[in-house]
């Protein structure tokens, strides 16, 4: 029985030799960027030109390891230990949390790129049967009691946080023509409760047409398209595009609402990962690199909006024109969203607890 | 009885109580005790409060109920086939024993993927059911259907070897000396295999109610309708509420326990009173 | 719960000249369609749904998703959990089985209790115990960062995970075989002077080693297939940490559903080689 003992120690050893050789067994520059589900196509281009470019131009040698998972469980990883030297998330609350709960990157981590940190953006729109057999054309179409909708749950899934935000902010944008000052204006606290009242009935009538609630967008786009439930399915314009891809526009077309919400993804360095490991400089190339024209180039060509007009200008049947308005405009950004909306006890959860009685 | 093992000459007593105790509180009741803990930060009404949300006693309900009848499901039918398989000979029998074990194998992501395909309205099964009017997906009864399957081998497997013993020893005398069947059914097979069939329901009743790789994909996931607890720990971990999810995962690990322990105070019970009879 | 009897018991019980009459017939009629529907309906049929898919676009696409550097990754890290992870909840099976079948102790229930616990314990628990324990806010976390170990998001807990989650099988398998076979042989071999050591590998292993083998299965097929309690310690990383279930949802997230059900049929494939390596081992000691 000493053996036991013996067997188990050497395991134990072998063990810890692991996990020490996968830490540093080369001197190649090791980077690994914890992202949400959507992007893995657009990282896998963009780390391997990215890599190329830095071969050349500092003749080092770097390997880019991608993460993707659901925003906020992947920001949970990191904030638990993951060692991400950068994170590219879905919202900027994920990131904010890795902030305020893990102490990993400082506070000011939005103003350190431009454009708030998102080198791309997106939009939410829906995807529909070829045909649009059930003629659905905006927000509005989507509470019609003869229509079902797929959207996955806000409690689990950052993609459908924003769709949810964005028909509310449909509902709001209508009613108050437009006009986001009046959110602030004293005197239009009447206009703006009713109008909040209505967005509410809204989105319940929304969720009351929804016959599942997929953990994540992916899953939500798989129910959609492979499991034939649905009519309309809410979705990211980069999922919605890349879906028409992948499983053949003979299935599936795009509808844009007239009016959506600006989705900005955020990026940024994880400060305590890269200064412990020595990655700073080649991470902060790689975020930038993210703004760079090649880079906003792979960023179009995998259906996400590139900050940059012109080169925007140059996909011009790809991004359907809408209305879009911030989640800062209408909601005051993702701490006031998420505290009002998505937090146990919040609006989501009323239109289930509320609606049953 | 008792008395006399516990003088027994036989050796590694203490080596393997001690090394089993170890490796238990290591890799298993240590980890669990980091989850009791973290619960114990909230106060007794906090934990209270977290435990009596409506949306969390529907999920209760929901996760109990469903893993309850799966597992009674697999009690009848689990014990067919364990009959089928040691009593019968047919084509494909051994075929079939061997695929008893997929579900452990295949991971439960896979499972939950591959029934969803089979159940929903389009698929093979789904569109018979759905002729009759039933909807399966996205329901309670697709969280059944999910549940039965994961379930299933732990009662197969449980009575199977019940079954061969008690064939061999008691079925023949009880026949020779003239019983009919049924008597032979109820007096000598049914107690027998009694508690490995009270193991094999205990088992798929408490993975039941852990399960979540397969229900999610299989169940709607509505608050209040289709929502499981497991899924209610991972929204909870969603919002950084670590101790909301480690209170909902202590009840149901109480829960998994005081249920495990009884049937095992129950089995060493009537084993007990099974070696006294013997002799 | 314990394991499938033997193949030679099975067909010398199932080639017993059985009851002739009509009602024999009807019921045993009755019982193997009943189980057949129900192992079709329930087991067969996404199994099948399994291999339809993977075989969607032909068998050269099947095989030609095997060639993939991260799939490739992703196989050598199950295989070197689960061969890891096997022998060392063989020995603790052992050993458990040993102390609770040979001995009576007090809160002995109490202990097969703890043992069988993992498995009623949700995937999403023991997943978040470890995180729990060895995260950068658990109880090592601030300690293993000091000395730059990596428990979480590392094979380290992708192993704790997996032993977590297959720690009853050997076990629960043994005890009740071990307690049905008594302590009378052992007794006599002590008694006569042998080794507590010898008299386990000459008396005892002998009369256990088929249930010790179906365990070993079984723990071997659950630490290759699980899935929930994995995926949380994972990072997720590809290439790194991924294991071929989590290999499997990511194929299947990006839509490449040949590819993701194609790692599934080997998921299956390793399990039934599992399964006949247990029956040849058993068919050469019949004839041994």
């Amino acid at each position: 029985m000493r053996g036991i003992y013996f067997l188990s120690v050497v395991l134990l050893i072998v063990l810890t030799a692991c996990s020490a050789g996968t830490a540093n067994d080369t001197n190649q520059i090791q980077l690994l960027n914890v992202s949400y589900d959507p992007t893995r196509e657009l990282y896998r281009d963009v780390n391997e030109r990215f890599s190329r470019q830095w071969l050349a131009k500092t003749g080092q040698h770097i390997s880019i390891k991608q993460s993707h998972g659901g925003s906020g469980s992947q920001a949970r990883a990191v904030i638990e230990g993951l060692r991400a030297d950068v994170v590219t998330l879905a919202l900027g609350y994920d990131i904010d949390a890795i902030h305020k709960r893990g102490k990993k990157l400082g506070s000011d981590w939005q103003t350190r790129l431009p454009d708030n940190s998102s080198p791309y953006t997106s939009t939410i729109v829906f995807l529909v049967r070829k045909g649009n057999p059930k003629n659905i054309h905006d927000w509005n179409d989507l509470i019609r009691s003869d229509v079902q909708v797929v959207t996955p749950n806000p409690k689990t899934s950052g993609g459908a946080r924003w769709n949810y935000l964005a028909a509310w902010g449909y509902v709001m944008d209508r009613e108050l023509q437009g006009n986001w000052n009046k959110l602030n204006d004293p005197s239009a606290i009447e206009q703006v409760a009713e109008a909040q009242a209505k967005a509410e009935q809204f989105v319940a009538a929304l969720y009351r047409n929804t016959p599942v609630l997929d953990r994540a967008a992916r899953a939500a786009t798989n129910t959609f398209a492979q499991r034939g439930i649905g009519d309309v399915l809410i979705a990211w314009e980069n999922e919605a595009l890349l879906a028409i891809k992948e499983l053949g526009d003979q299935h599936l077309e795009l509808v844009a609402p007239s009016s959506s919400i600006l989705a900005e993804p955020p990026v940024a360095i994880v400060d305590t990962v890269v200064d412990r490991k020595g990655t700073r400089q080649v991470a902060e190339a790689y975020l930038q690199y993210l703004y760079s024209d090649e880079g906003q180039e792979l960023v179009a060509n995998h259906y996400f909006r590139p900050r940059n007009q012109a080169v925007m200008n140059r996909y011009p049947n790809t991004f359907p024109v809408l209305r879009l308005f911030t989640i800062n405009e209408v909601f005051g950004g993702w701490q006031k969203a998420q505290a009002e909306h998505f937090a146990d006890g919040g609006r989501f959860d009323r239109i289930y607890t509320v609606a049953k009685g | 009885m008792a008395e006399s093992r516990q003088h027994t000459v036989l050796p590694g007593f203490g080596l393997t109580v001690g090394y089993t105790t170890f490796f238990l509180s290591a890799i298993v009741l240590i980890p669990l005790a980091a989850m009791v803990l973290k619960a114990s930060s909230l106060s007794f009404s906090q934990f209270i409060a977290v435990l009596l949300d409506p949306r969390v006693i529907a999920s209760y309900k929901l996760t109990f109920g469903t893993s309850l009848l799966a597992a009674l499901i697999n009690v009848v039918f689990g014990f067919l086939i364990a009959w089928s398989l040691v009593r019968y000979d047919f084509p494909g029998r051994k075929v079939l024993d061997a695929l008893i074990d997929m579900p452990f194998a295949l991971p439960t992501a896979v499972s939950g993927i591959a029934l969803t395909a089979v159940f929903a309205q389009d698929g093979w099964l789904g569109q018979q059911l759905a002729r009759m009017g039933i909807q399966v997906v996205y329901t309670w009864l697709g969280i059944t259907i999910a549940l039965t399957l994961i379930g299933m081998p732990f009662v197969v497997r449980s009575v199977q070897p019940a079954l061969a013993e008690v064939q061999r020893d008691l079925e023949d005398a009880a026949e020779t000396l003239g019983a009919n069947r049924f008597t032979v059914f109820w007096r000598i097979i049914f107690p027998t295999v009694l508690p490995a069939l009270l193991t094999g329901f205990t088992m798929a009743f408490a993975r039941g109610i852990g399960e979540y790789g397969s229900v999610i994909f299989i169940a709607g996931n509505l608050p209040m309708k289709t929502e499981i607890t497991p899924l209610l720990i991972v929204i909870k971990l969603e919002q950084y509420d670590y101790v909301g999810a480690a209170a909902l995962g202590c009840i149901m690990l109480g829960m998994s326990f005081v249920m495990l322990l009884s049937i095992n105070l129950l089995q060493a019970w009537g084993r007990r009173r099974l070696f006294v009879g013997k002799r | 719960m314990s394991g499938g009897p033997s193949q030679q018991l099975l067909s010398e019980l199932a080639s017993r000249p059985g009851g002739n009459s009509w009602a024999d017939k009807l019921i045993r009629w009755v019982f193997i369609s009943l189980s057949v529907m129900f192992l079709a309906a329930l087991l067969i049929s996404p199994l099948m749904i399994v291999l339809t898919s993977a075989f969607a676009k032909g068998a050269s696409i099947y095989l030609k998703s095997f060639v993939d550097e991260d799939t490739f990754a992703a196989i050598r890290l199950t295989l070197t959990i689960a061969l890891i992870v096997v022998p060392l909840n063989t020995l603790f099976g052992i050993a458990a089985a040993w102390a609770i079948a040979k001995f009576e102790f007090r809160g002995k229930s109490i202990l097969i209790t703890a043992i069988d616990l993992p498995i009623a314990v949700s995937p999403v628990i023991s997943g978040l115990i470890y995180i729990l324990l060895f995260g950068s806010q658990g109880w090592f976390g601030l300690w293993l960062q000091a000395h730059d170990i990596s428990v979480i998001f590392a094979l380290p807990g992708m192993l704790l995970a997996t032993m977590f989650v297959t720690f009853p099988y050997v076990a629960r398998e043994l005890i009740p075989l071990m307690q049905q076979l008594g302590n009378d042989e052992e007794e006599a071999a002590i008694t006569m002077g042998a080794g507590g050591l010898m008299t386990f590998i000459r008396v005892t292993l002998p009369k256990i080693r088929w249930g010790l083998i179906y365990g070993m299965i079984l723990t071997n097929a659950r630490a290759m297939g699980e899935f929930g309690a994995v995926s949380v310690v994972s990072g997720h990383i590809r290439g790194l940490t991924n294991t071929m279930p989590l290999h499997i949802e990511i194929l299947y997230n990006e839509y490449n559903y040949v590819g993701a059900f194609a790692v599934a049929s080997l998921l299956m494939v390793l399990a039934i080689i599992t399964l006949l390596i247990k029956t040849v081992i058993e068919w050469r000691g019949l004839r041994g």
